[in-house]
């Protein structure tokens, strides 16, 4: 498998905060990566760093140009700062994933609304191409938002609390969906809650200021607690879940 | 019979005056409905005050100052409530104050009548000049221009600027830009409105054209036929019976809504109860 992005010994945080400390990960074609942590531990600015929004203090970011340019990542931020009453419609949300591709002059052809069609039709959202964000379901919303992390056809998918509004009776389709882009693209998640996503990646990612990564999908309470990383193990009733084997 | 040529040149003023108003305040004011910037703008239009008190002092165009003053008193309050960490409501509050005062101060130190102080407030078209209408006509043109060429751009930074920021380098530069171009709407239209009454012709239009679309090009060019309706409207109301301009603008503006959604509530339900 070839690799697609590398972070070597960075360190990163705002202004004079650090909050990545010394933090290495390689990240390869069709991994699937749980960045799990405490609230303020990271995660978010681990997946900024990878987009190229918050640059290292110190330590290296090496993209394999060949394989992925900037423009080749999918984002699905946290969205619980969008104002969803705004006048924009389901399309034209969408388009915005393209307008990385684009630059500032960007006009829509008739290539990017099928490319809109297309993703409308694949995250189940026919007939509210007009609509606002305001007259959809949190499930709904959720599928918009990746629909825009995916229009431009990432090779790496970042994504962010993906988990925090989607409604129970969409949650297994939209990790069913996740693992079949897998097989196109590497993603990473983002979450706090381990037991949910626990039976669809690969490997974890533990972020608390500091990084570990643990290369299968098993994790015990014991590791967590040697890795400093204080997370609540929580298991839902109706979605498919692993029950984790301690290791000796 | 003769119609005298002042008159025309009055009627044409009106019907420039009523399109540059409605052009700038339906692009400027879906722009800051959208971004729920209404009570900033508010804070831009009575800081800009301050500006015409010091222009009729200095004996410059009153407008001059407050463009100067609009302009100065967004990147304000911007700065005091990123950098300086003040809470934006507060920060406006503040230098919406301090406008006023300063307008009042100097009009108070500029010796004699000041004649034409009312039409700040309450705006009028009979007082606005050739040079308020040129440079309400470059500015028609320039956000046109500035909106088309950049729409995307404009329409994604202000819906998500946090991911916005992920793919452009440009957004504060936009950000700036665009704010500044709406508080040169505000100033150039408080000829027309009013300092008190500028805000709801920048709000009204673009709240009408939502109760049709969500779409935000369409809700800035159903806002500009909305604004020029309610403009000439208020504009002829005014011409027949001698209400001030401004003042009939905004009530033609707000009986137009008022009869527009309680159109839309009784569709809705209408539909609700074929259903």
């Amino acid at each position: 498998m070839r690799k697609l992005i590398e972070l070597i010994s960075v360190t990163a945080g705002y202004d004079s905060k650090v909050v990545l400390e010394d933090v290495s990960l390689a990240v390869y074609e069709n991994d699937f990566i749980g960045i799990i942590g405490p609230n303020g531990g990271g995660k978010t600015t681990l997946l900024k760093v990878i987009l190229g929004m918050v640059k290292p203090i110190k330590g290296e970011v090496i993209y394999n140009h060949e394989l992925l340019r900037r423009n080749d990542i999918g984002y699905l931020p946290q969205i619980s700062s969008v104002d969803i009453s705004f006048p924009l419609t389901v399309k034209d949300v969408i388009l915005s994933g393209l307008m990385m591709h684009k630059g500032v002059y960007a006009r829509m052809n008739r290539e990017d609304r099928k490319k809109v069609e297309k993703i409308i039709e694949e995250m189940g959202l026919k007939g509210f191409e007009k609509s606002t964000l305001a007259e959809l379901s949190g499930g709904q919303m959720q599928r918009v938002f990746l629909g825009r992390a995916l229009i431009g056809n990432p090779r790496l998918l970042l994504l962010d609390e993906p988990d925090n509004f989607v409604d129970t009776s969409f949650e297994n389709e939209f990790y069913v969906k996740l693992h079949e882009l897998n097989s196109r693209m590497a993603i990473l998640m983002a979450s706090h809650d381990v037991g949910t996503i626990s039976s669809h990646v690969k490997s974890y990612a533990c972020v608390n200021r500091h990084l570990h990564y643990h290369p299968s999908p098993e994790l015990t309470e014991e590791q967590l607690s040697a890795y400093n990383c204080p997370i609540q193990i929580v298991a839902h009733g109706p979605i498919p879940h692993t029950v984790l084997k301690k290791h000796d | 019979m003769e119609v005298p040529v002042f008159q025309y040149d009055f009627i044409l003023k009106g019907i420039l005056g009523c399109l540059f108003a409605s052009i700038t305040a339906g692009i400027a004011g879906t722009y800051i409905v959208s971004r729920r910037m209404v009570f900033l703008s508010g804070g831009i239009t009575h800081a800009s005050f301050g500006g015409i008190g010091i222009g009729y002092f200095a004996g410059v165009n009153p407008v001059a100052g407050a463009a100067v003053f609009g302009i100065l008193s967004a990147m304000g309050i911007e700065y005091l409530s990123v950098k300086q960490k003040i809470r934006e409501d507060s920060a406006i509050g503040i230098i919406w104050a301090l406008g006023m005062a300063v307008g009042i101060i100097f009009i108070y130190l500029t010796p004699g009548y000041t004649p034409n102080l009312i039409s700040y407030l309450f705006g009028s078209i009979l007082t606005v000049t050739n040079t308020d209408l040129i440079a309400l006509g470059i500015l028609s043109a320039v956000l046109i221009l500035y909106f088309s060429v950049f729409y995307r751009t404009i329409l994604y930074i202000s819906f998500d600027e946090n991911y916005a920021r992920t793919y452009s380098d440009y957004v504060d530069f936009f950000k700036y830009l665009t704010t500044s171009l709406m508080a040169l709407t505000i100033v150039l239209n408080i000829r027309m409105a009013g300092v008190i009454l500028v805000l709801s012709l920048l709000t009204i239009p673009p709240n009408i054209a939502m109760l049709f679309t969500k779409k935000y090009s369409s809700v800035m060019k159903l806002g500009v036929v909305c604004g020029f309706a309610g403009t000439s409207g208020g504009y002829l109301f005014s011409w027949f019976t001698g209400i001030p301009a401004g003042a009939a603008t905004i009530f033609v503006l707000v009986i137009l809504w008022i009869i527009l959604k309680l159109i839309t509530i009784l569709i809705s339900k209408s539909k609700n109860r074929k259903n």
